[in-house]
């Protein structure tokens, strides 16, 4: 498997290089710590003054916060590093040397940069949805545990087509590195159950910008609320956004011409 | 004075030509800055439509009014100098801004002023139209009205004081988006863009009454939406003007210190 192996020694360049920085370990800790602090101060503000938000419980919601940092930690883990050089260096025209590598460019350019601190976020999202699944005293049973796994998976996906796409945009646009910055604002909203906005905002958040497929809908499996059009909706998604963001990276591709060159 | 005033206008121009080449980012850029208030507005509402219509003393349509209101403060008195400044530190650019014979703040504040002013209307339909569809009070004397004019201005230039020297941060180290970070979640808490101070619990008003945040952001908010005391108002005029005292003489301090240890990466 060449992607395992690329994705091995990508890691293993990022931990090389990142243990020399041993700092930064000590500033993401710091950093995940205060958006827990956001995170869990909001929902103690929010339910100190109900018992139910858009029909889920403290406990649910806070599950669905531990979806939100799992899901973030893993955009900010691999996938928005690497989209991220991907706009720097179309701009700067190092995409050149990428391009004559013998891999796959779209393989290399989505697992070339590796942040490897925001493992914290992950483990984080995975400790707070233990504690959530303890204090709802559900049994996830297994079917349960395989659907979130799924619409982990199909969100993870959906979410890094987004990126690419808006990545590939670059291509033609070379001015555009705040379009992920923005991202991060608006996965924000991904903190909520998607449920409680109005229907434009909703729709918005799962066709424009996917961030219901990250957030809410695996945590709709993990608390069984998942139905049938939305399990099947999010692999669809997931494969029909496979296959586009790969033609816009192909005709993007031909569209670059290094600006170095 | 004129060579400056001629500094501004040249800045205002060129920062105009260059925001309406990058439309496409102006309009990402807004759609963050409606999305947060927007979200916690849809939350607090929901919150107090299970409450019963109200929490503490805000209605569901005192939400809507809060956060609308926030929305417009916060894009006046906003700024994006950390990010600015720790490209320019590492790029090496700010060595061509010392250079130059006036201050760089100069500049930073023409661009600043410049990019607001073109997106201020666009701002100003989506406040409104936010404020219609979810049937925002908002009901200030008109006292409050006038007040609010200095007290938005002071916020902008005590929150640009601010900003601007901790963005000097990157002069000591070029890794500065822990500490970016930090004071961006900081502000979100005591600043009242997570929910209205008063509902928050004691200690973090306290907390927010000595501190910067609440006086750029919450402030201005709770001014317009009529929820302050003419005594309140003048208490938070005078906390705003002793934080631009601070600001001002923090400034000097850090810029001084700074230019001295700089030495421009990849020089």
């Amino acid at each position: 498997m060449t992607f395992l192996r690329l994705l091995a020694a990508f890691f293993k360049v990022s931990v090389v290089g990142e243990v020399a920085y041993r700092v930064n370990f000590f500033i993401q800790l710091f950093q995940t710590f205060l958006s827990l602090v956001v995170s869990l101060g909001g929902l103690a503000v929010i339910f100190s003054y109900t018992d139910k938000l858009g029909g889920w419980g403290p406990q649910e919601i806070l599950a669905l916060v531990g979806v939100y940092f799992l899901v973030g930690g893993m955009i900010g883990l691999v996938i928005q590093p690497g989209m991220e050089k991907l706009i720097e260096s179309v701009r700067d025209g190092t995409l050149d040397f990428t391009l004559t590598k013998p891999e796959d460019t779209q393989l290399i350019v989505s697992i070339g940069r590796i942040d490897i601190w925001r493992l914290i976020d992950i483990l984080l999202g995975l400790g707070i949805m233990t504690a959530a699944l303890i204090g709802l005293g559900e049994k996830v049973g297994l079917w349960q545990a395989g659907m979130f796994l799924l619409m982990l998976a199909a969100g993870g996906v959906i979410i890094y087509c987004f990126f690419l796409i808006l990545a590939t945009l670059s291509f033609w646009f070379v001015r555009i590195e705040n379009i992920l910055t923005i991202f991060q604002s608006m996965y924000e909203a991904g903190r909520w159950p998607v449920s409680l906005y109005p229907p434009w905002l909703r729709y918005g958040l799962t066709f424009v910008v996917p961030i219901a497929f990250a957030t809410t809908v695996p945590a709709e499996a993990l608390t069984g609320r998942l139905n049938w059009e939305t399990l099947l909706g999010a692999v669809g998604l997931a494969l029909l956004l496979l296959v586009i963001s790969r033609v816009i990276w192909r005709v993007g591709l031909r569209h670059y011409s290094g600006a170095s060159a | 004075m004129k060579a400056l005033a001629g500094l501004y206008v040249q800045q205002f121009k060129t920062t105009m030509a260059a925001m309406f080449q990058y439309r496409a980012s102006l309009l990402i850029w807004m759609i963050g800055q409606v999305l947060e208030p927007l979200v916690y507005l849809i939350v607090w509402s929901a919150v107090s439509n299970s409450a019963g219509g109200s929490v503490g003393s805000y209605t569901t349509r005192d939400f809507a009014g809060y956060f609308v209101i926030l929305m417009l403060v916060n894009q006046f008195s906003y700024t994006w100098i950390m990010y600015e400044f720790e490209y320019r530190v590492r790029e090496g650019l700010l060595s061509f801004a010392l250079l130059k014979p006036v201050h760089p703040i100069h500049s930073d504040i023409a661009d600043n002023v410049s990019s607001k002013l073109l997106t201020l209307p666009a701002m100003v339909l989506i406040a409104v139209a936010l404020a219609a569809a979810f049937q925002a009070s908002i009901s200030p004397q008109p006292w409050a009205v006038l007040a609010f004019i200095p007290v938005l201005l002071m916020a902008f230039i005590v929150r640009f004081l601010l900003e601007w020297t901790l963005a000097l941060a990157a002069f000591w180290t070029t890794r500065v988006s822990a500490i970016n970070q930090t004071y961006f979640v900081l502000m979100l808490f005591l600043s009242g863009q997570i929910a209205p101070l008063t509902l928050l619990p004691y200690p973090v008003q306290i907390l927010a009454d000595v501190l910067p945040f609440r006086w750029v952001i919450g402030f201005p908010v709770e001014l317009l939406l009529g929820k302050l005391s003419p005594a309140e108002a003048l208490t938070g005029l005078g906390a705003q003007a002793a934080w631009l005292l601070i600001g001002f003489v923090l400034l000097r301090i850090v810029w001084k210190a700074g230019t001295k240890v700089y030495s421009a990466v990849g020089a």
